[in-house]
């Protein structure tokens, strides 16, 4: 009961401090004080990085199985909600007039995050089931192929635009949802990996022939792992279309799944900060060195050359980013995923 | 169980506080680094592409943006201020398009904004422009859709349907050609959008399509895509492509065998056409907006310091337009006597008959530019006017 | 039905090329277990040193010699250029994770891809024309000379990987290498020159593909390597990773394949397709069409 407590103030002040940093960011709480546009920007997109790359952890990290697919997941979930909004936005609002205007924004984007998070984790499903039968090489170019697919498909969607683009997506998220949902993100997968069913994926990880003679269900464990992810996915990429006010499947490339797998990667792959890390890292070097207009990314490569050299095993490595600092020695500490 | 530590604690403490450091500066530098420079200057902001899949675009575009202001700063500048134009780079990622245009407007502070050539990448910029109330002139995007987004959005090219139009007529009436076939570029919007208004003209002015092949943006083999044509004998195929693929389109078309006229649009206009297609090249016609050979003193002018300025280069239509478009962009500063988003761009709305390279622009109560095509024909690396099309002419 | 035939020799001529730039895949996974990214653009910057060559070479009438010497060349450039990549970046990261090896992959691909753009130009270029060029028409099936070239040449030269692959000491070496690293070291073959020669020559092959694209297309840009690159890993796995027949095999399917759908559907569901056929494939037979079961030890 008394860590029941805990939990709800914890969140409770979580949601408030969101708020409060929301306002201050955009100028309403203090007047004068701004979080420059442009910073703010940089920060969101900072945000939804996270939830993409911790998502993404949960699968390549955790479970061990290799997936380039991540950026299908995405763009389901960026298209399924924005046409949420664009489509039935107007007909939302009115079923749900009786509410302020914020609150009513803010459930548009609930419920169209929901479908998009729904669509998305039914993808995963679909995906999920066939594909997680392959293993190492083949389980990464299945899924990059499902991710390929996938875009080709909206492509060819003409009603959210097609070739044109998917333009008019009201800018429905801000800081506060998409931290929040970061922060959500955070726990579920962090509580995921924690609970019995997480031990399980860590097995099969470590192992999948032993956890399968453990009496553990490898393809069972498996596709819930990728499905939770394909959602948690989905939200990125609703928030993703609810934040840039545009979409475009050119976004989604397989280029896009690998550099949720370079954040990972450089975070430190099955550290959960690692890939907080990893992710405001890749954008903070993307947009710092932005100053050096056509060299950008060709010292953007070389730095990710040189970090994988000189720290193979990502930043923080396999561990949390407590354990990498403090001396309290925790005797669960995951290990490395197993050298295959 | 813990890996062996090799780093001591105080290092590891040292290394995370650095890079955290690193990260702040980098951000930190980058917010402060405007702000100083905006006393004696005019900032003007231009996003494109110059790297990645459609950088060869993005680059002319610059190019020709460049030397309108460069010249303009010769002539003393606008306001008794020198221009100063801020190029970001959304490295052909329709996503960077948002950071890039959020940091001009909001970090450098530019008055007013240049571009883009895609017509995808304009629509995802223009709503951020409007937002701003920074206005936004658009020199080749041709999706009727960009200037929709609203007030602040204008464009100094013609759009989709009167170039699809243009090509229609100048099929039937001037090339007399009853069959023709289509092969457009099915993930570019501007090619879907003139292939959409190109085949509903054609049927109207009595021709027939007879078959419709379709390829993507940076493919390079259209072996297929030519054989199935090659089997219906048309009159003439229907391109509204890219140079980038065109010319390769062209060379092998005359591999198959198959001898008859391509079409297409503005976007074959590049000195590189002929780099890339060459002899198989002739006798292929494309709408543009305007000949490099037209006699005209404004023209022959642009062309002669273009080629000066960028080693002997001949400008292609991509510059052209962004050249007038800054070109419109100071005359309408200068004649709004202010550099206040509002008031440029009330004189923006209000050019008329302006005498750009690219022929009068007059801006249209939809702020679209209303001005004639020219057809142009490919003979021997060089691209000889044909005929010119207003938009009257093209009414059914 | 001639048109059917025709788009047959298209496809068998895209697929050859698929099949020489796979065929380095291939063989870089069999030895380092490692799908190397960069090998896309190594086939574009093959096809660079091509192009350069050829100009220099230009003012001469287009002979068949100079095609030789300038597809020579550029194998050679490309054989140490991908020495070089060896020794810099992979060799550095092999010990570490298989993910570590191929992130940094990945980071070589995105710097040759963007380092091309600076020394090349991000515009396309004009291969020009390597040898006289003539067209036979065989049952209304027009051949041409392109055409014929990529197809002989490219299957000239699986002849003389396979060859080499199973003939010569250091084939035989190689094997070895790909069938078990440690036991190959512990028998004496010193694997880090086995592991740089099979990246020169997976290098050469990509790089005789680049100038072979280069004279059918024939345009070239820095970006054109991760297209085909993917479209040859594709086709790798296909035929089973690691499996030297198999990436010509699976090359030649994927080639035919996309034409086909090109020519009959629409070029929209051209990559779909493809991607479509490898997961039926891999969801049917998952060691791919030749691939060999490796049963896992306990």
């Amino acid at each position: 009961m008394k860590s029941g407590l805990r939990t709800g103030l914890v969140a409770a002040g979580t949601v408030a401090l969101l708020l409060v940093l929301n306002s201050l960011f955009t100028g309403s709480l203090v007047s004068g004080v701004a979080m420059p546009p442009y910073i703010l920007q940089v920060i969101c997109l900072a945000g939804i990085n996270i939830i993409l790359a911790v998502s993404l952890n949960l699968i390549n990290g955790f479970t061990g199985q290799f997936s380039i697919g991540h950026a299908g997941f995405m763009a389901i979930g960026a298209y399924a909600s924005a046409y949420v909004t664009v489509a039935w936005g107007d007909r939302f609002r009115g079923a749900t007039s009786f509410l302020p205007e914020f609150a009513r924004d803010g459930a548009l984007l609930l419920f169209s995050l929901a479908v998009g998070a729904l669509l998305a984790a039914i993808a995963g499903f679909f995906v999920g089931v066939p594909s997680l039968r392959l293993r190492g090489d083949y389980l990464a170019i299945v899924t990059l192929g499902f991710g390929e697919i996938i875009r080709v498909f909206i492509l060819n969607i003409d009603a959210v635009g097609g070739a044109r683009g998917y333009s008019g997506i009201p800018k429905l998220a801000n800081f506060f949802w998409i931290y929040l949902f970061a922060a959500i993100t955070v726990v579920v997968v962090s509580r995921t990996v924690k609970s019995s069913f997480g031990r399980t994926l860590i097995a099969i990880r470590e192992d999948e022939i032993a956890a399968e003679a453990m009496g553990v269900d490898t393809t069972r464990s498996k596709v819930i792992s990728f499905v939770l992810s394909s959602a948690l996915a989905g939200i990125g990429g609703g928030l993703f279309g609810h934040y840039l006010m545009y979409l475009h499947t050119n976004s989604f490339t397989f280029i896009k799944s690998i550099e949720i797998i370079i954040m990972i990667v450089i975070g430190g792959l099955g550290s959960i900060t690692g890939s907080v890390l990893g992710a405001m890292l890749f954008i903070a070097l993307t947009e710092g060195l932005r100053e050096f207009s056509q060299y950008r990314m060709v010292l953007f490569s070389l730095l990710l050359i040189i970090i994988m050299i000189v720290r193979p095993q990502g930043i923080l490595g396999h561990l949390e980013f407590r354990q990498f600092f403090g001396r309290r020695r925790r005797l669960d500490a995951p290990t490395p995923p197993a050298i295959t | 169980m813990r890996i062996p530590m090799r780093i001591p604690m105080r290092i590891r403490y040292l290394l995370a506080g650095s890079v955290c450091a690193l990260l702040v500066a980098m951000l930190a530098c980058r917010a402060g680094e405007k702000a100083g420079s905006a006393g004696g200057e005019i900032l003007v902001g231009e996003y494109g592409s110059l790297t990645g899949g459609i950088a060869t675009f993005g680059i002319s575009t610059r190019d020709g943006s460049s030397q309108a202001f460069d010249e303009i700063n010769k002539a003393g500048g606008v306001l008794g201020k020198k221009i100063h134009l801020l190029v970001e780079d959304d490295q052909s990622k329709p996503e960077e398009v948002g950071t890039v245009v959020t940091k001009l407007i909001n970090q450098n502070h530019v008055v007013a904004m240049l571009g883009h050539v895609a017509s995808s990448y304009s629509l995802a910029a223009a709503p951020i422009c409007q937002a701003n109330k920074v206005p936004m002139i658009t020199p080749s995007s041709t999706n009727p859709r960009v200037t929709q987004i609203g007030d602040y959005i204008f464009r100094v090219c013609f759009m989709d349907d009167f170039q699809g139009s243009v090509m229609a007529k100048f099929a039937a009436d001037t090339l007399k050609a009853k069959r023709v076939a289509i092969l457009v570029d099915i993930r570019n919007d501007y090619s879907v959008g003139l292939q959409k208004v190109f085949r509903e003209q054609f049927t109207k002015r009595g021709g027939t399509i007879v078959a419709e092949q379709s390829f993507s943006q940076g493919d390079s083999d259209f072996h297929a895509q030519l054989t199935q044509i090659k089997a219906t004998n048309p009159d003439a195929i229907y391109v509204p492509g890219y140079y980038t693929e065109v010319g390769t389109i062209a060379h092998q078309e005359k591999e198959l065998g198959l001898n008859v006229p391509l079409l297409g649009g503005d976007g074959w206009d590049s000195p590189k056409l002929w780099e890339i297609g060459g002899n198989a090249l002739n006798g292929c016609y494309f709408s543009d907006h305007y000949s490099t050979d037209d006699p005209s003193p404004i023209v022959q002018k642009f062309v002669t310091d273009y080629k000066s300025r960028y080693k002997n280069q001949l400008p292609d239509a991509l510059a052209a337009l962004a050249y007038d478009a800054a070109k419109i962009l100071a005359d309408a500063m200068t004649r709004a006597g202010s550099t206040d988003g509002a008031k440029v761009r009330d004189a923006i709305a209000a050019t008329k008959e302006y005498q750009g390279v690219t022929g009068k622009i007059t801006i249209g109560p939809d702020r679209n530019a209303v001005k004639p095509a020219v057809v142009l024909k490919v003979e021997n690396g060089k691209y000889v006017l044909v005929e010119t099309i207003s938009p009257e002419q093209v009414k059914l | 039905m001639t048109t059917f035939l025709q788009q047959l020799v298209n496809g068998l001529s895209l697929g050859s090329i698929y099949a020489l730039i796979a065929l380095g895949y291939t063989m870089v996974y069999g030895v380092l277990r490692l799908i190397n990214f960069a090998h896309g653009d190594v086939y574009m910057v093959g096809a660079y040193v091509g192009y350069y060559l050829s100009r220099k070479l230009q003012g001469k009438e287009p002979s068949l010699p100079n095609a030789i010497l300038v597809m020579m060349g550029a194998m050679a450039a490309c054989a140490i250029f991908g020495l070089i990549i060896e020794r810099l970046a992979y060799r550095p990261v092999r010990k570490a994770s298989r993910l570590t090896l191929l992130i940094t992959a990945i980071g070589v691909s995105l710097f040759i891809e963007n380092a091309a753009q600076l020394v090349f130009g991000a515009d396309p270029k004009f291969f020009p024309s390597l040898a006289p060029r003539a067209d036979f028409i065989v049952a209304g099936v027009r051949l041409t000379s392109e055409q014929i070239t990529v197809i002989a040449v490219s299957f000239l030269l699986m002849i003389l990987l396979r060859f080499f692959i199973q003939k010569t000491r250091t084939g035989k070496a190689m094997r070895a290498v790909s069938f078990n690293l440690d036991a190959a070291k512990l028998m004496g073959i010193s694997t880090d020159r086995i592991i740089a020669t099979t990246f020169a020559v997976g290098s050469a092959l990509a790089a005789a593909a680049g100038v072979l694209i280069g004279m059918q297309i024939p345009k070239i840009d820095p970006l054109m390597g991760i297209l085909y690159g993917l479209k040859a890993f594709v086709a790798a796995v296909l035929g089973g990773i690691g499996n030297v027949p198999g990436a010509v095999l699976g090359g030649l399917l994927i080639g035919t394949s996309e034409v086909m759908v090109v020519g009959y559907l629409s070029s929209t569901y051209r990559d779909a397709i493809a991607f479509g056929i490898l997961i039926l494939v891999l969801i049917l037979r998952p060691q791919g069409i030749l691939g060999r079961v490796t049963k896992e030890k306990v």
